[in-house]
């Protein structure tokens, strides 16, 4: 199921009433929120203080700590390049060099369209085949500029909408 | 009756296009009225064949690679499903392909070969004997034969697995925890996620037979959120090897009970140290403990604890299935049993290569990895992860094994080998370790927090020619500072690629750098 932004204190307390009696609750409960909602809303930070008996700083201190966690939407697309010396001896540097001066952005940021968002990732496990990418949950080997550049056309093109 | 077509599943065989090529099979088939039953198998872990589809035939398995979808109509033309090999993409009986003939493999038997979800294909391959072995032994008889093996922990610091079972089953206490480290951050290194995409059942066993042996009743596998499809098939597998009897309160109806669960990380490398790890599984930012009390002693929850990395624990089932000794007489002087090497970077023939330590760098590289990708001469090769250092090629004939190694100040770390060209420059992989460090140190201690930070600097006044000599001598400094003084290996080890870039290949340091950073 896709992420969707849309939140509510009542859909963040089911997340977090579905794992917090399990030991060491929180990345679970982080997890969860990030897989359904795409990012970490902050106003879950109180929520999940409480329920968890802890201080909103702990929990802010956590999610801090962590890369994988966001706290903002990422765009429809998130675009992960791996910027790992398995990858670097193939071609790495220039691949990321590319990535960014086509989508316009660097690490962390979202397109203006709010497409794609660009993270910088340290190994997918995909070493003997890189440069290797993800995008959303798919890992993709042998990254060339053009095969970059013909990801981003599928991932850009919308359906068109017809109106009756 | 259908012919079987096995389509491997893991994440590099997805990566270049296998499902695309399995469903292609599907619909070729079907228009030609051919019945087909598609396997999604592991990977056999040669990489560059991948995707490698397999058809089985009256004289055994017979493999084409790497295929495309758009080799699928000639293939099924030239009689791939009769195993026919006139195909320029034919490779012959799978057994028979010299990379995976001339291997030990004793813990990737079964990769490549079954289903991963088949609990009746992991059975059918000798899958669960070390459980049934263990579920008849006493405690101390399990831990005996770990010890007799020789197992050396695989994540890289090689300290001895039964003697760390022998303190967890010593520590007096209500719980107890196995703890199964696949945070597996290093670059080049595949090999943990091979092991639980294509084999999960082997890591459960493993971890079962650590709950018995020590006296755990529940496990975590604590996976790295890079690894998606590796938390998808360990769910799953868990999930069926509890309605089977295999995990659960009651394991094979022997009154014993084992319960395990993924946990998985958020991005943090630091997390493969083990402390750190912990740390995280508690629900905590992934900080660094001070040891002692080491983690066997006070661990998860401070409770004794086990922590392996996957390799270890994916060792042991062979290890009570076949017996400690069968596993030591293979290897070399103290480190016994079969290395899970990865051969990644700029390889030609890049893959995962099990075999007994003792073997030597250039046998791999050149002989199974065939050279590099680009066709260029080999300069540079990174052994052990980023924490490793860069071995220069009078050092590719030493025999691989964790003494020999560690004389040299190298590694063998979790057995990645990344390949650099001549085309490196070893000044810019320098400061990669220090901006790796930078960004992924916890920060607990200064050395390793401060420490990078400084060191990408002082490697970008050298690379700019400003005072070099002075500020060579200030990265001496630094490294000297960061290895005696920083907590864990994070900082403790980064700069081993550093010095050895600097003693190995100096040159680089002495030109103006090229690129964004000059």
């Amino acid at each position: 199921m896709k992420p969707s932004p849309e939140w509510s204190s009542a859909s963040i307390q089911t997340e977090i009433d579905a794992l917090k009696h399990k030991p060491g609750a929180l990345l679970p409960i982080l997890h969860a929120l990030q897989d359904r909602f795409g990012f970490i809303p902050t106003d879950a930070i109180p929520l999940i203080a409480a329920s968890l008996q802890q201080t909103r700083a702990e929990i802010h201190g956590v999610i801090s700590f962590y890369h994988h966690f966001r706290t903002t939407p990422p765009g429809r697309h998130v675009v992960q390049i791996c910027r790992a010396e398995a990858c670097q001896s193939v071609g790495a540097r220039a691949l990321e060099a590319h990535a960014k001066a086509r989508l316009g952005v660097d690490y962390h940021q979202t397109t203006p369209d709010r497409e794609i968002t660009l993270e910088a990732v340290y190994c997918l496990g995909n070493c003997a085949c890189g440069p290797s990418i993800r995008v959303d949950d798919q890992v993709r080997g042998r990254v060339t500029e053009e095969a970059f550049d013909e990801l981003l056309d599928e991932l850009q093109t919308r359906p068109l909408e017809v109106s009756a | 009756m259908s012919i079987r077509v096995f389509v491997p599943r893991d994440t590099t065989a997805l990566s270049l296009g296998a499902d695309t090529v399995a469903h292609r099979l599907e619909r070729e088939a079907a228009a030609r009225h051919e019945g087909i039953d598609i396997v999604r198998n592991g990977s056999r872990g040669l990489f560059w064949l991948e995707p490698m589809v397999e058809v089985e035939t009256p004289k055994g398995r017979v493999a084409y690679g790497p295929v495309t979808p758009g080799d699928v109509p000639s293939l099924l033309d030239s009689g791939l499903l009769e195993g026919c090999v006139s195909h320029p993409l034919a490779l012959g009986p799978v057994d028979e392909i010299d990379y995976l003939a001339r291997q030990q493999r004793l813990t990737f038997a079964r990769i490549g070969v079954t289903d991963p979800l088949s609990i009746d294909d992991y059975r059918a391959h000798r899958g669960f004997a070390g459980l049934e072995e263990a579920l008849s032994l006493s405690p101390q008889a399990i831990v005996d034969e770990v010890k007799a093996s020789g197992l050396r922990g695989r994540g890289g610091a090689a300290f001895p697995t039964g003697i760390k079972w022998q303190t967890v089953l010593d520590a007096p206490s209500e719980q107890k925890y196995i703890v199964c480290n696949a945070d597996e951050g290093d670059s080049g290194t595949f090999a943990d996620r091979l092991a639980m995409e294509c084999d999960p059942y082997m890591l459960i066993e493993g971890m079962t037979i650590a709950g018995l042996a020590v006296g755990a009743t529940q496990g975590y596998i604590y996976l790295r959120s890079e690894y998606p499809l590796a938390k998808e098939i360990l769910d799953e597998a868990i999930n069926r090897a509890d309605a089977a009897g295999y995990l659960g309160d009651n394991l094979r109806e022997s009154g014993r009970a084992f319960h395990l669960e993924v946990r998985l990380g958020a991005g943090a490398y630091i997390c493969g140290e083990e402390t750190s790890l912990l740390e995280s599984l508690e629900g905590k930012r992934g900080l660094v403990r001070f040891k002692p009390p080491l983690p066997a002693i006070e661990g998860l929850f401070g409770r004794p604890t086990v922590v392996n990395n996957v390799l270890s624990i994916a060792a042991v089932p062979f290890i009570l299935a076949e017996g400690g000794q069968a596993y030591a007489e293979y290897g070399m002087g103290r480190s016994k049993g079969t290395l899970a090497l990865q051969l990644a970077g700029n390889v030609k023939r890049g893959g995962l290569v099990e075999l007994a330590f003792g073997t030597t760098l250039r046998t791999l590289m050149e002989e199974f990895g065939g050279g590099t990708l680009s066709g260029r001469p080999l300069r540079a090769v990174q052994v052990g992860g980023p924490l490793c250092a860069y071995l220069p090629e009078s050092q590719w004939d030493m025999p691989l094994d964790y003494e020999t190694f560690a004389e040299v100040g190298a590694g063998v770390g979790h057995g990645g080998v990344v390949m650099f060209d001549d085309r490196v420059d070893m000044a810019e992989q320098a400061r990669f370790s220090m901006e790796f460090c930078k960004e992924e140190s916890c920060g607990k201690c200064t050395p390793c927090r401060i420490g990078s930070t400084r060191g990408v600097e002082v490697i970008d006044r050298i690379r700019k020619g400003e005072n070099r000599d002075a500020n060579l001598a200030l990265l001496g400094d630094l490294c000297e500072t960061m290895v005696d003084g920083s907590l864990c290996a994070m900082g403790g080890m980064t700069p081993f690629p550093v010095q050895s870039a600097l003693k190995h290949f100096s040159e680089d340091f002495q030109r103006p750098a090229s690129g964004e950073h000059s």
